[in-house]
């Protein structure tokens, strides 16, 4: 454990990347396989399952340090990280256990979920008696989740590839799915063996690039080289069927099973050997895209009922075809595929299969005008897809582009201010904005995004010299800085006090230029809401 | 009891004795903690400090007001009221302020600390009726680990920065944090190189007496062999400027309390930080409100609310006197805006 709190320390204490796989290297090379897999599980962002309430550990630790629950609040309010906060008011400890992560895992941490509270107080305080303020640190970190130390997937799999000899793309593919943080699995993970897939396994996802909203279309070259489609806003998904099994991805590596029974069954009908592409909508009879908001209800779901499955049916939007027969063709122009796709859906004529709309214009005048119709189809824009291109891995220029329309924006006033977490940690980043309802400003939006450093500074200072009033961690400020929100849609919601719901909030600007009394208003809000082809409600 | 000190608009003010203490604007009499320019500001006509810091204050402030430099202990009478000064640990010639009236003794503490430094003289306890403490680092997470312990992991930076070719840039404040650094530094090692803000604290701290390791100030006649091997001491402002340049691959490290939070760390980006601090811990905060004894505490500068709460609530009285405006950003920032003005003079 002493090793994984050095590499996390080290990778933590560098911006550099060649740095980061340096060190990443280096712990691999040093533990044992087992070590490495829980390592390799922690770093690509999975975490172990809640084993104790965080109410008490906070109350756990405020007590180990002898102050008063209030105080330990305060603290955190400071540093912005719960771990870190329990770290650094309980007190250190003289000795230090070096017994390996795996043994930490199996024989400290994942027990605690089975004990009564009472023994478990008595086991969190055992190890916090053995960890300095750094081990303490990441033990804390891997029992409260949330497991950021600036290693992205991408730089984990530089690492593990570099570490093994095996190629970058085998990796990644390897590490889809549902990995078992185990020395077999590790194992398997760096094996120079190279072939061999298990049925389930997806290929790693193609995503595009964005197109800026006021960018000149024209430098993309030829329209007629392009395949244009709605952008939804929906649930991308890889479809895999072999062996007489189906299976469903999502871009997350997640395996979803049980959500999407209707597609499930359909996809049963596809042949073996066969991986497509697309994305899940809530879509009604008519075969009309419901919003965003009534797929997130069957989101997250254990099982689906009755009553959910009928109000929000689900059709899934195949774009793509990346395996037929068995074999795979990413390597395969975009047309290609596209043809291969729609031979294959002619023949499985099945309701929760479709493929995607392709949307028909002959120049980029053209299209742009479609796009500028994006919302009347509670679309984001347009995607636009070489058609000469492979299927690629991540994010490659010019094969991919998203084209969306310009974000609806709102000039808003701040009015509530919180510190932030993390990297921000100290610092009030967390803003909560308001518009006029009359000689009232009513909270509308949270935005925690898009002010650059210094001006971050500028706020922070502000709001320290003019908070009227505190509400546990949050300010109240004297309503005087205008700044202009984004967001990407707009709805009535039962559960918002100024009963309308941004998706996707962020500054855009700081409006130096405007004053409070230039702030928009909430009928302004529910202007924008009305010009929406389907305004839906907060069921 | 009746305080013989009050808080107005221009800091705190003893009105029987007719003197401010740090006062934030011009003022007729100044009785000054120490050299920092949130503490000793320009402008006023007659200034009282300690004899161990009249070179850092005379860097500060108009050369034309009248000085009084007094040794610590020294007992000065202003009507009727009799001041004295204290060693408060916190950079050469710091000192916690005592006024004694009719019996009744209230200790201004400035900023301090109770670790030893070897650059100035070690805080004092001091009994009292009425405390006034600073409080920038008064929350249980800040626990300054061993200050050898710091400063040997430093050394150590600096020797694997030279294995690896790297030149280490270690930032500190221009007054106090930069030579105590430099007293920690093993010159052995290498050149101690200094950014000019620095320099000029350094050269005010050696017309003081105190003995400090040989520097080489960055200038035009810098030979670039020096500079691998090199440690470059220089102002936090400096991080991230095209005077970095010259030193070609560096490691940048900062040395302050602040660095206890990770957060705080990052967004520096910064490669290291260390653990070194001027101010009192929450330990060492504690531990000089249960010496100084005192029937009433008022906390200024920092999370002075929530020490306040924190005293009350185990039978302290105390009352916080921080000034809305002032918190623990704002002290970093005040410093940070000196050096730059410096920096550029």
């Amino acid at each position: 454990m002493i090793r994984f709190a050095n590499l996390y320390k080290q990778l933590d204490a560098t911006t550099k990347t060649n740095q980061k796989v340096a060190a990443l290297v280096d712990y691999f090379s040093l533990v044992d396989a087992a070590d490495a897999a829980w390592a390799t599980y922690f770093l690509a962002g999975n975490r172990l399952s809640r084993l104790i309430p965080t109410r008490l550990l906070r109350q756990w630790a405020a007590e180990a340090a002898g102050i008063p629950d209030w105080l330990f609040e305060e603290s955190y309010h400071s540093v912005g990280d719960l771990a870190e906060t329990i770290s650094l008011v309980v007190p250190p400890s003289q000795s230090q256990s070096d017994r390996s992560l795996t043994d930490w895992i199996n024989t400290e941490l994942s027990p605690l979920g089975q004990l009564p509270p009472q023994d478990q107080q008595q086991r969190i305080l055992e190890i916090w008696s053995k960890t300095n303020t750094e081990t303490r640190f990441v033990v804390m970190k891997l029992m409260t989740g949330g497991f950021r130390v600036g290693v992205s997937k991408g730089l984990l799999i530089r690492a593990l590839a570099k570490h093994s000899g095996v190629s970058p793309d085998v990796i990644a593919h390897r590490m889809m799915g549902q990995w078992e943080p185990n020395r077999e699995s590790f194992e398997a993970l760096v094996n120079p063996d190279e072939t061999g897939w298990e049925a389930s396994k997806p290929y790693p996802f193609c995503l595009a690039n964005p197109i800026p909203a006021d960018k000149n279309i024209n430098h993309l070259g030829d329209s007629n080289r392009y395949i244009a489609e709605w952008k939804w806003d929906g649930i991308r998904c890889q479809i895999i069927r072999r062996e007489s099994q189906v299976f469903l991805w999502s871009r997350g590596d997640m395996l979803m099973e049980n959500t999407w029974p209707e597609i499930e069954a359909a996809a049963e009908k596809i042949p073996n050997g066969t991986v497509l592409d697309g994305e899940i909508l809530a879509t009604n009879s008519e075969g009309s895209v419901l919003p965003f908001d009534q797929l997130q209800r069957r989101i997250g779901r254990k099982r689906v009922g009755k009553k959910l499955l009928h109000e929000v049916p689900v059709v899934f939007h195949a774009f793509d075809l990346l395996e037929l027969n068995s074999e795979d063709i990413r390597q395969l122009p975009f047309h290609s595929r596209r043809e291969r796709l729609e031979v294959l859906f002619e023949r499985l004529n099945d309701t929760n299969l479709k493929t995607t709309e392709v949307v028909q214009a002959n120049q980029w005048q053209d299209l742009t005008e479609k796009r500028s119709r994006s919302r009347e189809n509670l679309a984001e824009g347009l995607m636009l897809k070489r058609l000469d291109s492979p299927y690629s891995v991540g994010r490659v220029q010019g094969h991919w582009w998203k084209w969306k329309v310009a974000a609806e924006t709102i000039d808003a006033v701040l009015i509530y201010a919180q510190k932030g977490h993390g990297q921000r940690a100290n610092l009030f980043t967390d803003y909560t904005f308001a518009v006029w309802d009359g000689d009232a400003l009513v909270p509308f939006a949270k935005a925690y995004s898009g002010l650059t450093r210094q001006e971050i500074q500028q706020v922070d200072r502000f709001v320290r010299q003019n908070t009227n009033d505190t509400f546990g961690p949050v300010r109240s400020v004297t309503p005087q800085l205008v700044m202009e929100i984004a967001f990407e849609g707009i709805r009535k919601s039962k559960r918002h006090k100024c009963g309308v719901a941004t998706r996707f909030p962020r500054i855009s600007r700081w409006r130096h230029d405007k004053q409070p009394a230039d702030a928009n208003t909430l009928s302004d809000l529910h202007r924008l809401i009305e010009s929406y082809r389907e305004p839906s409600s907060d069921q | 009891m009746q305080p013989i000190i009050e808080q107005t608009s221009a800091g705190l003010y003893c009105p029987i004795g007719d003197f401010y203490i740090d006062p934030s604007r011009p003022v007729h009499r100044a009785v000054i903690t120490h050299a920092h320019s949130d503490h000793a500001r320009f402008g006023s006509q007659n200034y009282l400090s300690s004899v161990e810091g009249e070179h850092l204050l005379r860097l500060r402030v108009n050369a034309d007001a009248e000085f009084m430099f007094v040794k610590y202990g020294e007992v000065v009478n202003r009507g009727g009221v009799k001041i004295s000064l204290h060693p408060a640990g916190h950079i050469l010639g710091s000192s916690q302020i005592r006024i004694e009236h009719r019996g009744q003794v209230t200790v201004i503490t400035g900023d301090y600390k109770l670790e030893p430094d070897p650059t100035c003289s070690p805080w004092e306890p001091i009994s009292c009726h009425h405390f006034i403490t600073e409080s920038t680092f008064g929350l249980p997470i800040f626990r300054w680990p061993s200050q050898a312990t710091v400063q040997d992991s430093i050394n150590h930076w600096w020797k694997t920065n030279q294995e690896e070719g790297r030149c280490s840039v270690l930032y500190g404040y221009a007054i106090g944090k930069s030579q105590r650094l430099l007293a920690g530094l093993d010159p052995s090692l290498g050149p101690i190189l200094t950014h000019g803000a620095v320099e000029k604290g350094i050269q005010a701290y050696r017309d003081s007496g105190l003995a400090l390791a040989p520097t080489r100030y960055v200038d035009q006649t810098l030979t670039k062999d020096l500079i691998p091997k090199s440690l470059v001491l220089a102002v936090p402002s400096a991080h991230g400027t095209s005077w970095l340049k010259r030193f070609g691959k560096i490691s940048t490290a900062m040395a302050s309390g602040w660095c206890m939070m990770r957060g705080w760390r990052r967004r520096r980006s910064m490669d290291q930080g260390f653990l070194i601090s001027d101010h009192v811990d929450w330990p060492s905060l504690l531990k000089a409100v249960q010496l100084a004894d005192a029937e009433m505490v008022w906390v200024d500068h920092g999370f002075s609310q929530v020490v306040a709460r924190y005293l009350n609530d185990n039978g302290q009285p105390a009352k916080s006197i921080g000034r809305g405006s002032r918190e623990e950003n704002e002290d970093e920032q005040n410093i940070n805006a000196i050096l730059s003005t410096e920096a550029a003079s």
